[in-house]
């Protein structure tokens, strides 16, 4: 087992204050939002997306990690006190750095739209780069989102998802130390 | 609740690194230090997790089916250390004594490391090893006084 870093240095205030990010995020879609600072994870994860994961992660979740984060699967094991979950279908998060089909994740069903899977997706780049209208609850008016390393038909893929409503999958942006939520109820359009 | 799965078959290593880790889980700081003040430094560490403390519940078996009780919940302490040299130590004790969790991983790391491991084995677990099981035989030689045999009992059952 290869953990050579350490976690959060304050367990408790870190996650509870990246906990708060993630809320704040998430009922504001698209707003940008300081995670992870202080945290030194192994490479292939970015600040954010490690104190992302360290905070919503347990012994409870089924976490799937991508085979493009496996580097730092011995890591989040331990730290996360979890057993990776191989089937991405059935897993309550997923941690990648590509976005993969969404309707290959758990989208929950009609009854239980709680139980679909949170995907955890690490880009370059946010508040730069190609940029898409967001409309919807947590909006008052349409809102600018840009980010760099999303794939060009994002758009379409997302409608997809924002068409299953109330099931579907949430997304969380992390990059560096910023992170950012796009949860099911958004539509988004090229901006 | 699961049951608990059965312990992988331990190898010689490993066998002997349990015992260092149980030797160190049952012995007091103030002991494990005045050892250690005879032995070389232990190599920096810097921690990977914790310490610290959180409930582990105690399971028990009675009765005649003997099934699985909870018998209680004990407080636990538990640490993580990286040596400077690379090794990873762990520690899980009974207790809050954070200092002494980060004393037992530091200890752990560096008897992983051949170059020191047998000097500390010799100065450090060996004599803190017979202290404790000299406590045992005495609390055992005390209870053996009082021991009750009941003969009558078996032999009604058997008769």
């Amino acid at each position: 087992m290869n953990i050579d870093l350490p976690g959060f240095a304050d367990p408790v205030t870190q996650s509870q204050a990246t906990f708060r990010a993630l809320l704040d995020a998430i009922s504001r879609p698209g707003t940008l939002h300081e995670a992870g600072v202080g945290l030194d994870p192994p490479a292939p994860l970015d600040r954010a997306t490690a104190a992302v994961l360290l905070t919503l992660i347990d012994g409870d979740s089924r976490l799937h990690i991508a085979p493009d984060c496996a580097a730092a699967t011995d890591w989040l094991v331990f730290h996360c006190g979890t057993a990776p979950h191989g089937d991405m279908a059935t897993a309550g998060f997923v941690a990648t750095r590509a976005l993969p089909d969404l309707a290959a994740l758990a989208t929950g069903n009609d009854e239980a739209p709680e139980s679909s899977a949170t995907l955890v997706l690490q880009v370059a780049a946010l508040g730069t780069g190609p940029a898409w209208r967001l409309a919807g609850p947590g909006l008052k008016e349409a809102a600018t989102f840009s980010a760099t390393g999303l794939p060009e038909d994002f758009a379409a893929r997302w409608a997809a998802n924002h068409a299953l409503f109330p099931r579907g999958v949430d997304l969380v942006l992390c990059a560096g130390t910023t992170l950012a939520a796009l949860p099911r109820s958004i539509s988004i359009t090229e901006g | 609740m699961a049951a608990t799965p059965p312990l992988p078959p331990s190898d010689p290593a490993t066998a002997a690194r349990q015992r260092w880790m149980s030797v160190l889980a049952r012995a007091d700081a103030a002991a494990i230090e005045a050892h250690l003040a005879d032995a070389p430094p232990l190599p920096a560490c810097t921690v990977l997790r914790g310490p610290e403390s959180g409930l582990v519940m105690l399971r028990g078996r009675a009765g005649g089916g003997g099934g699985p009780f909870n018998l209680g919940e004990m407080s636990v302490t538990r640490c993580t250390v990286r040596s400077a040299t690379g090794f990873v130590g762990h520690a899980y004790i009974q207790g809050r004594d954070t200092a002494r969790a980060r004393l037992a991983a530091r200890l752990d790391a560096a008897l992983q490391d051949p170059s020191c491991h047998d000097t500390l084995e010799r100065q450090v677990i060996a004599p803190l090893a017979e202290a404790q099981q000299a406590a045992r035989d005495a609390q055992a030689a005390r209870a053996a006084a009082t021991r009750v045999q009941f003969f009558t009992m078996a032999t009604m059952r058997t008769s």
